[in-house]
């Protein structure tokens, strides 16, 4: 009797992932952004304690064009982590676990965090 | 462990075009999932045109039409035709579901049929289900008492303790939500997946069952119950309408209970 290695059927390749999947998923690569966003800003502190010629090198870097790009997208994955991190909280106390509620909140969710982040940069 | 790819024997190749019958008006094509395990070639996806104005209303019907007419090789489990037995879930059209309850006319385009997701295939549409049946067996899905039963009758209940069985106990256990979960593809040896805890949520919310804190300590580990992380996935392919997050909800909110 031979045995052969049975195949595994395709699986992240023909998915249709519903909204709630791409936003779960999107929760994981915005902290991902964050912890590496993190090492940023401890650079920009420690040229501010090193003296005035890397303070200021630091802020003509993240001043720059690339610079405020990246601090934007910060920012934003900032607040939808944030935003995120609330509705867990409700689904931890056992809330919205309907499927148009878990709908609706992450379309909150998503809207709050674009809010967030244009307000942000507005008054900053 | 997360791995996107699938491996170099699960690389589904182009397969066999079967042409609709001439003069038929209203072709639909369905891309269907096969693998032979006599020949030993890779997965393939063969094409079939059905005239649908000569096929029955539901993709099983489809099915059903291409085994009877056209390719009497394609294999795929199916019993009841009516949703309650669970045996023909699959695939279709990105989402898992049960083809004896899925209307073609649903699907817009070409269906595409494929086995269970990141299963290990035993011939075309056939998945082996080998682990989560094991998984369900590991939480002892039967009541477990300590106490003697009543002398003169049943173990009694309340219709309040009773309604907290609803939505878990018309569970069929098709797997189309386990085999939809991301953190079951990466995670299957250990992560215990939503059909098996909603399995576990069954029994632990059963006012009759004297082992709930038993129960709740065999799921308390990083791995069996904790790798959920409410993608939802579950409950939106459900076929019968549960919610396996909303029950793995309720086993998290015992876990805290009884520490408080």
């Amino acid at each position: 009797m031979t045995t052969r290695t049975r195949p595994l059927s395709p699986h992240v390749q023909i998915y249709k992932m519903p909204f709630t999947a791409i936003l779960s998923i999107s929760h994981r690569i915005t902290g991902v952004a964050l912890a590496v966003g993190t090492i940023v800003l401890g650079y920009w502190l420690a040229s501010a304690a090193y003296g005035p010629v890397a303070y200021g090198h630091a802020q003509a870097v993240l001043g720059s064009f690339l610079g405020k790009l990246v601090l934007f997208g910060w920012t934003a994955a900032l607040f939808y982590h944030l935003c995120n991190g609330i509705r867990h909280l409700f689904w931890d106390v056992g809330r919205g676990f309907e499927p148009a509620a878990a709908d609706k909140s992450g379309r909150i969710v998503v809207g709050a965090a674009a809010v967030l982040t244009v307000l942000t940069w507005i008054i900053a | 462990m997360v791995d996107f790819a699938l491996p170099p024997n699960s690389r589904v190749q182009p397969g066999k075009v079967h042409k609709a019958p001439a003069g038929a008006k209203n072709v639909k094509v369905f891309k269907i999932y096969r693998y032979d395990p006599d020949s030993g070639a890779n997965p393939r996806l063969d094409s079939f045109e059905i005239d649908l104005d000569a096929c029955g209303p539901m993709v099983l019907d489809a099915l059903l039409k291409i085994k009877n007419e056209i390719d009497s090789t394609l294999t795929f489990r199916r019993s009841c035709r009516e949703g309650i037995c669970g045996s023909c879930a699959m695939n279709i059209d990105g989402a898992n579901t049960l083809a004896c309850l899925k209307p073609i006319e649903d699907i817009k385009g070409d269906a595409a049929i494929y086995p269970l997701p990141h299963m290990p295939v035993v011939k075309d549409l056939i998945p082996d289900l080998t682990l989560p049946y094991a998984q369900l067996a590991s939480i002892k899905p039967w009541m477990q008492t300590q106490t003697a039963p009543p002398p003169d009758g049943e173990r009694l209940q309340s219709p309040e303790e009773r309604e907290k069985l609803d939505g878990l106990w018309e569970c069929i256990l098709c797997f189309c939500c386990q085999t939809s979960c991301p953190s079951y593809w990466w995670n299957g040896d250990r992560y215990l997946g939503p059909s098996v805890l909603l399995q576990a949520a069954r029994w632990i919310l059963d006012s009759r069952d004297e082992m709930t804190g038993e129960r709740l300590d065999a799921l308390e580990d990083p791995f069996k119950l904790y790798r959920c992380h409410t993608i939802m996935n579950c409950t939106k392919t459900c076929p019968k309408g549960l919610n396996p997050a909303k029950a793995i909800g309720a086993i998290k909110e015992k876990m805290i209970e009884r520490r408080l």
